[in-house]
């Protein structure tokens, strides 16, 4: 049996592949990421991460696109392919 | 006599060569940059086909058109209150996936629009076929395949352009079908609208726009009365 393991985007490491399961912010914010990619069932990469760790760039629908922890902490995915 | 003249407004994502196309096709020499958020005032240009003037407007490049900046706000001000005759939606052929969240959100707003799948030079030798016919049945409006790049595939685009203007093409107007729930309360606040704002605005659109909470819209449209005089 494979596990599958739920984390938070901004507690990936470089190189991991995420598929998006939740989005746990509402409103404006929401709708942006959104618009950006972050959807259920998209793939995203960890590109980079900011020497303090935040903010994070992530590939997303052939993109990068750096996102705040405020952010990056209410999306949550499955970890596909762990990057380390 | 003169040329009949003719909106043609240009949208589309960040970086999906809509000013390529722009330039192409009017001969500006507007700047091209490979950076996002570059078209930051409305350019204009023209192209003359067969006996008619398309003024071409190349709106700022936006994930959405949910105002969440001033370029979107730009955008979706010109498309749902300037109304061109035609709006080109410009997709980027290797992400079609993010591309067509704004091709909706266009359709939604407005009727006769084409869809032009850009980069489709990029996309095929990335092996990604493209199957056109079969969007444009799912759609209702044509969908065409050019490389703003390489001039490819510009007669048919114009010709299309000059057959939706003339009404030889009718597209179909696209209605998303959201959840019961939403679609009830669509339904309940539609025609309110509608007597308010009659049809300048897609009722339906505006409908949903409110349920959606957004207020900066409410206060374009009490602007756009005001200065109309009509309200």
């Amino acid at each position: 049996m494979t596990r599958t393991k739920i984390i938070k985007l901004v507690d990936g490491e470089k190189g991991d592949i995420i598929k998006i399961t939740a989005l746990l912010l509402d409103g404006v914010m929401r709708r942006r990421l959104l618009d950006l990619g972050f959807v259920n069932g998209a793939f995203v990469e960890v590109a980079q991460k900011s020497p303090l760790g935040d903010p994070i760039a992530f590939r997303v629908s052939r993109t990068t696109i750096a996102l705040r922890k405020e952010e990056s902490g209410k999306i949550e995915g499955e970890l596909i392919i762990n990057g380390e | 006599m003169g040329n009949e003249y003719y909106r043609i407004a240009l949208v589309g994502n960040p970086n999906t060569g809509k000013s390529t196309l722009f330039n192409a096709l009017t001969g500006l020499r507007q700047h091209t940059g490979n950076w996002a958020g570059k078209t930051v005032s409305l350019a204009q240009g023209s192209v003359d086909f067969k006996n008619k003037t398309f003024q071409l407007i190349d709106l700022p490049g936006t994930y959405s058109l949910f105002s969440n900046s001033k370029d979107e706000e730009v955008a979706r001000n010109y498309i749902a209150f300037e109304k061109p005759d035609v709006t080109l939606v410009v997709l980027d052929a290797t992400s079609l996936e993010r591309n067509f969240n704004l091709a909706l959100q266009v359709m939604e707003m407005t009727t006769n629009v084409i869809i032009c799948i850009n980069l489709i030079d990029i996309a095929e030798k990335q092996g990604i076929e493209i199957h056109e016919k079969r969007l444009m049945n799912l759609m209702g409006v044509p969908v065409l395949k050019i490389s703003a790049r390489n001039k490819l595939g510009f007669p048919m685009l114009l010709d299309t352009i000059d057959r939706i203007v003339n009404g030889d093409i009718k597209c179909q107007s696209f209605q998303l079908k959201y959840p019961e729930e939403i679609e009830k309360k669509i339904l309940k606040i539609e025609q309110q609208i509608h007597e308010i704002i009659g049809d300048t605005v897609s009722a339906r659109w505006v409908a949903l726009r409110i349920l959606d909470g957004d207020e900066s819209l409410i206060n374009e449209i009490t602007k756009q009365f005001k200065l109309r005089g009509d309200y």
